[in-house]
């Protein structure tokens, strides 16, 4: 019962927060603590405004980090494990064991872990603790050694005489660098947009280098790979009907309007939508060229006939469904480096823009009421 | 054989009686002036040809197409091209027979398709024969938009149009001035107790007539054609031929959207032009042939995609038109498209670089669907 007691009072601080100072009885007296319990929540609090702001004096840490250390003990008894063997490890397993959160942010959960950066001496353990952002100078220290390094490298290569510019070159191609908010997750520190900067610029002077390839491993780490586009793209099935023309089937959506067309070869080039010719479907000619574009593209005007049926949406809708059904029913007569131009061209990607809602207290969209100065 | 109905065997059969219309000869798609109308045979369908500016005045006041009026003053020159619907109706002229009763030809066809400028070309023959052309450029301004609806003077229940007459009688006198002289009224006419026209007068004091008499114009518009319809193909000194052309007929049976005093509606039976023009069109005269065109453009309360014979005149309109010889026609062919682009390219009216290249021609077919209206109006911002 103490020994959970004991665990709650130390366990009041939660992931990056400073320190909260607990007012605790000098001694564990069981007498005591039951009088700390009646003590309400309130006076609490109030005790914790009237001491002012935390000092991190010797003495207070010291004291946290002896209560630490029996609070670990006391964990170890009571997960039933040996308290002279319990390392960090065991005592994170035992708290997100006893205390089971369902927050998402992983830095909000609760945690016991001595985060103080400097050892008993009172010297800081980090060798760049006093840059301030410790994490990032190390990374540049190293990067920067690294670059030296290959420096000298490539000097002993020239004095030998063994030194080539043709040396296997790391392929960067599909890979882009780590961007800001990544780079700032990976060290777990803040970083100004200057700061990154300059770290792109090390970077890149060290793949400027000559025998880069070396430290493709520490440089890999820093990048992420870009997914092909064009893999994700489904190709509509090639059918042939009974004489053995070729044709395929796809489908299009634009804000409220639905398309789905079938596509024949050895056509003519005539285009029938919901039975109609579309040139009466149409009249306006900017809803033909929008028609014409995907088969234009590809250089396909007088081989395919179009049948489709369409619904929904109004004229420019319709023709922009259309526009996107042809597209992909084309993409099973084209070769994979005009399916990548389509894309490039715009010509498969769905247009995601659809009505927006009215809000109340407006008179439409975005819409504002007449203002009135008074 | 003009009791039938079914046009494709009708078509079957007149074209059996009269020509073989036999399939395209390829040739170079070349534009040329051709002097004498009636050289026109299949080997010129796809080619130009230049109308006589003087002519032009004479024969068409009032019957083309603004759009192609505008073109004409653009171009200097009025070039139409020879299709094929316009050669089986030439070719259907010539081998009639004109003892018979008038054969009654129908042009319908989708909307921009080029049937008036089919019509008018066959009435450019039709004169360059020597016939009496009686051209109504547009049936459907004579049941809309009339401001001024006199009650008929001659007969109680019906109404007359002075504006309307005036107008037509003032262009009919243009183009059949040669004629108005030798013909000679049959009968007397009286307009009001002091006017009458006597009998065996020119038919020009008629014309005169209702020109200085506005509001008995459109009396005299019907007393000339019956004047017309009894001479046409008649004794054989003055005989001529008669050419009725109605462009856009299918108003003749349609609705109107003018309106009496009490605001209910005016049927066309009751408009004394619409009346007579009817009575024209029944095939119970000789000596003649009866050219008509649909058309939706300014038809009253039909949709946009009618362009058939049965949808367009109705049930009523049908009846009174049947027998009827029906030509369809279509939009240009591959043929016909290549002359028309080629043409625009002479007179240098297509500017833009890229529609001189093979991608912008296509991306034209494609764009107008070959239709003629589409691509002139396409080709007039290029």
């Amino acid at each position: 019962m103490a020994a959970c007691r004991a665990v709650r009072a130390v366990l009041v601080k939660c992931g990056k927060s400073s320190w909260t100072s607990v007012p605790r009885p000098p001694q564990t007296d069981r007498q005591l603590l039951s009088r700390q319990i009646c003590v309400s929540s309130a006076a609490w609090r109030k005790n914790l405004a009237a001491a002012g702001p935390e000092k991190f004096s010797e003495e207070y840490i010291k004291k946290q980090v002896e209560e630490f250390n029996i609070g670990k003990r006391h964990l170890a008894n009571i997960m039933g494990e040996d308290p002279e063997t319990f390392t960090q490890e065991d005592i994170d397993r035992s708290i997100a064991y006893l205390f089971p959160s369902g927050l998402f942010e992983k830095r909000a959960r609760p945690v016991m872990k001595v985060t103080v950066q400097w050892g008993e001496d009172g010297r800081p353990f980090h060798y760049m603790f006093y840059t301030g952002k410790q994490a990032y100078y190390s990374l540049m220290h190293d990067t920067f050694g690294k670059v030296l390094a290959l420096e000298k490298y490539q000097d002993s290569m020239r004095n030998k005489g063994l030194f080539t510019k043709d040396t296997r070159q790391m392929s960067l191609t599909g890979s882009r660098w780590l961007l800001k908010e990544e780079l700032e997750e990976l060290l777990v520190e803040n970083i100004s947009d200057h700061d990154y900067t300059r770290f792109l610029q090390l970077m890149e002077r060290l793949l400027s280098m000559p025998y880069c390839a070396m430290e493709e491993e520490f440089v890999q780490r820093f990048r992420r790979q870009l997914e092909v586009q064009s893999s994700k793209q489904e190709i509509p099935a090639v059918q042939h009907d009974e004489n053995g023309v070729a044709f395929s089937q796809a489908e299009g959506r634009r804000k409220t309007a639905k398309a789905s067309i079938k596509l024949r070869d050895c056509g003519t080039g005539s285009i029938t939508i919901n039975g109609k010719s579309y040139l009466l479907y149409f009249p306006v000619l900017q809803d033909r060229e929008q028609l014409m574009f995907p088969l234009h593209f590809v250089d396909m005007l007088g081989r395919f006939n179009v049948e489709a049926s369409v619904e929904g949406g109004g004229h420019c809708a319709q023709a922009g469904a259309l526009r996107l059904a042809v597209s992909r029913a084309l993409l099973s007569f084209v070769s994979a480096g005009e399916m990548e131009s389509m894309r490039q061209a715009g010509l498969l990607t769905p247009d995601p823009r659809v009505k927006e809602r009215k809000k109340p207290g407006q008179a439409g969209a975005r819409k504002k009421f007449t203002w009135k100065k008074r | 054989f003009l009791h039938l109905r079914g046009h494709k065997t009708l078509r079957k059969h007149c074209t059996e009686k009269y020509h073989n219309i036999t399939t395209w000869t390829s040739k170079l798609c070349l534009f040329f002036p051709i002097s004498t109308q009636t050289c026109h045979t299949e080997l010129h369908a796809g080619q130009y040809y230049t109308l006589p500016p003087a002519h032009m005045r004479t024969l068409f006041p009032h019957g083309l197409p603004p759009r192609f009026q505008m073109q004409m003053k653009t171009f200097n020159e009025a070039c139409v091209m020879v299709r094929q619907p316009a050669l089986e109706l030439i070719t259907c002229l010539r081998k009639a027979d004109y003892s018979e009763p008038a054969l009654r030809y129908v042009l319908y066809g989708e909307k921009g398709c080029g049937k008036t400028l089919s019509l008018c070309h066959v009435l450019h023959f039709c004169s360059t024969q020597g016939w009496l052309v009686l051209h109504i450029p547009d049936a459907h301004l004579w049941v809309k938009n009339c401001r001024e609806l006199l009650p008929s003077s001659s007969r109680p229940g019906r109404f007359d149009q002075p504006i309307q007459a005036l107008n037509w009688l003032k262009n009919f006198k243009t183009t059949n001035e040669h004629f108005l002289s030798k013909i000679k009224t049959t009968q007397r006419y009286v307009w009001t107790k002091r006017e009458s026209t006597e009998e065996g007068r020119p038919l020009g004091e008629l014309v005169d007539q209702g020109v200085s008499r506005v509001k008995s114009s459109s009396d005299v518009v019907g007393a000339l054609l019956r004047e017309l319809r009894l001479q046409a193909g008649g004794a054989a000194e003055g005989a001529f031929r008669l050419a009725v052309a109605v462009d856009g007929v299918n108003a003749l049976w349609g609705k109107t959207t003018l309106k009496k005093e009490d605001k209910s509606e005016v049927l066309p039976e009751e408009l004394t032009l619409i009346h007579n023009l009817r009575k024209m069109l029944r095939n119970d005269w000789c000596g003649g042939a009866i050219l008509t065109t649909l058309s939706q453009t300014g038809s009253l309360f039909k949709p946009r995609s009618a362009y058939l014979p049965m949808e367009l005149l109705g049930e009523e309109g049908f009846d009174n038109m049947d027998p009827f010889v029906p030509i369809p026609v279509s939009n240009y062919s591959d043929k016909e498209f290549e002359s028309c682009y080629l043409y625009y390219l002479d007179r240098n009216w297509l500017q833009h670089p890229h529609s001189r290249t093979e991608d912008g021609k296509k991306e034209l077919i494609f764009l107008s669907s070959r239709n003629p209206s589409i691509l002139e109006r396409l080709c007039a911002f290029l």
